[in-house]
């Protein structure tokens, strides 16, 4: 498993006459960690939905190491090699941890047996594994937050997409899971593109932050960079008209 | 499985082979019904039960299977093991139209459900103005009394019985080897959520077309079965939605999803609802039987909405409790 690198050029996405996205360029280089961030109807998930093949954009163009995959159906564009997230979690409810893992390894493993082993071991590294024979329906949000990284993990991606995984964790909970990604990226090399609120997290994983506001980008740079950025203060924390 | 369901099964089957020495005439053939509703429900559960799409209009395969098949054999002398695979072909290019239609454009729940029941029903109409088919006076295959043909499905009540059982026993062992495949994985996936089966690399429309072709050929079958041990075949009551709601309820109280919970439900609806006849023909009160099948739904949905089976696997110690 390695990282792809994923470019995004002029995406945009109008629903009905309503512009939801509009000319979204950015590049996240193989093995990076990026994080996407904005206020609360932005457009990150819209610009997510299109990276994984949920809508085709209406403009512009996703690639991942060079090849179009926007546009194409969500199980072609996880075959390319896109694991993603959903920010309302969406497990397999009335199948087993272990079984909801399963589902997504046998994507590139055929043979059942060889599926189930490859997911026992994924959810080892979640910390999940004690759970595996649970109804997926009986997990705290935590854990099925977890969960969802680890059906994603188990398609092994090349670019893994993180819609909000640390909402609603405990502190503590957001070190484990920032924590566990960052070993995965050293590790696997794999590309990780998240979209977080939780500063704590972007701060800690992401090299690189893009700062979209009423679905266009504005700003890009290091956490610190953004932190300090007047337009990104100005969209967070609203601004002072001159008296 | 352990061990205890596997000595379970093999007295089971033991019983059911024995059967014929065992029974009477008329228990045979209710034996017969029993293992006719434990097939056709073992494969409506394919599409419900695995893959999460409700179809209303499985009388559609049934029907155009027995009529393909007993047409054949009646106009043109063709047998039924030859006529089996026309019919299985008929009913799956219907199950690939309805279902290309239904997935394609997304219609789900109750509204692909209306569509199912909507192509059964100008199926019927078709049939009732169709000559070849004999038209609503219906199709009938010559009585032969006293004849053992197998290779002509022409025969009496045991061979019929071996038969159902045969096909009951394979679709049983298809529907357990399908489970634990990769496409029977992925169906479980489609009926928890279409969406985030998607996402991990399940093709959902094929996927979906599988299960309902798979689904419509395996009804066929007992649409052939049916029209051959009946010896007739009409409009009204081989695409009649009755038909079609008649062949989800053992799989739904004995355990959607289950592989024992047609065989369950069928047991314990077509057992019962005999006795119902039976009483009703006693008491010279007529309906009992749909009363009794009204009422053991409206329970079952009501305190055990998983099914019968589930709840039995776990009181006997065939099943391991979920946490």
């Amino acid at each position: 498993m390695s990282g792809a690198r994923l470019e995004l050029a002029g995406l945009g996405k109008t629903f009905r006459g309503l512009r939801a996205v509009h000319d979204v360029s950015f590049a996240v280089p193989a093995g990076a960690i990026h994080a996407l961030i904005g206020p609360n109807g932005a457009g990150k998930t819209t610009i997510f939905n299109m990276v994984a093949g949920v809508y085709a954009p209406t403009a512009g163009s996703v690639s991942l190491d060079g090849r179009v995959i926007s546009g194409l159906r969500p199980d072609r564009v996880c075959a390319a090699g896109v694991g993603r997230t959903f920010q309302i979690v969406k497990p397999f409810k009335g199948l087993s941890v272990l079984e909801n893992v399963t589902v997504g390894a046998l994507h590139r493993r055929s043979a059942p047996a060889d599926a189930r082993k490859h997911a026992e071991t994924i959810l080892e590294r979640l910390g999940l594994h004690d759970r595996r024979h649970q109804l997926a329906e009986n997990l705290t949000l935590p854990d099925r937050k977890r969960l969802e990284v680890a059906r994603a993990l188990a398609t092994e991606p090349k670019l893994l997409l993180l819609d909000e995984v640390m909402a609603g964790l405990r502190p503590t909970e957001v070190d484990v899971m920032v924590a566990f990604l960052r070993t995965l990226n050293a590790e696997t090399g794999l590309t990780i593109l998240l979209i977080e609120h939780v500063m704590r997290a972007v701060m800690a994983l992401a090299a690189q932050v893009t700062v979209v506001s009423y679905g266009e980008k504005i700003a890009e740079g290091t956490p610190a960079e953004i932190a300090r950025n007047q337009a990104v203060l100005d969209v967070y924390l609203g601004h002072e008209e001159p008296a | 499985m352990n061990v205890r369901a596997v000595a379970g099964l093999s007295i089971l089957l033991a019983l059911l082979l024995a059967a014929p020495l065992l029974l009477g005439g008329y228990w045979l053939s209710v034996l017969i019904l029993v293992l006719y509703f434990a097939y056709v429900g073992q494969a409506w559960n394919i599409m419900m039960g695995f893959a999460g799409q409700l179809s209303l209009g499985h009388a559609l395969y049934a029907g155009l299977g027995g009529y393909v098949a007993a047409g054949l054999y009646t106009h043109y002398g063709i047998g039924p093991w030859m006529g089996v695979f026309a019919a299985v072909g008929a009913a799956v290019a219907a199950g690939a139209i309805v279902g290309y239609l239904g997935f394609r454009f997304s219609l789900a729940g109750v509204y692909f459900a209306l569509l199912t029941i909507a192509f059964g029903e100008f199926t019927r109409i078709g049939f009732d103005n169709w000559d070849w088919a004999g038209g609503s006076g219906g199709m009938f295959l010559k009585v032969e009394r006293g004849v053992s043909d197998l290779a002509n499905l022409r025969g009496g009540t045991v061979m019929f019985y071996y038969v159902i059982l045969a096909m009951a026993a394979g679709a049983f062992l298809l529907c357990r080897y399908l489970l634990e495949s990769r496409l029977g994985r992925y169906w479980l996936a489609i009926r928890e959520d279409a969406e985030a089966a998607q996402a991990v690399g399940v093709p959902v429309l094929w996927c979906k077309m599988l299960a309902v072709t798979l689904s419509a050929a395996l009804t066929a079958l007992a649409g052939v079965w049916n029209a051959f041990y009946y010896n007739n075949l009409f409009p009204e009551t081989a695409f009649a939605v009755g038909r079609s709601i008649e062949m989800t309820l053992s799989p739904i109280i004995g355990g959607l999803g289950t592989l024992f919970g047609p065989f369950v439900g069928a047991v314990v609806l077509t057992g019962l609802g005999e006795l119902f006849t039976d009483l009703s023909d006693q008491f010279h009160v007529s309906g009992l039987k749909q009363i009794f099948y009204g009422l053991a739904l409206l329970i079952i949905v009501m305190y055990r909405p998983a099914g019968i089976w589930p709840w039995i696997a776990t009181r006997l110690g065939f099943e391991e409790k979920r946490k």
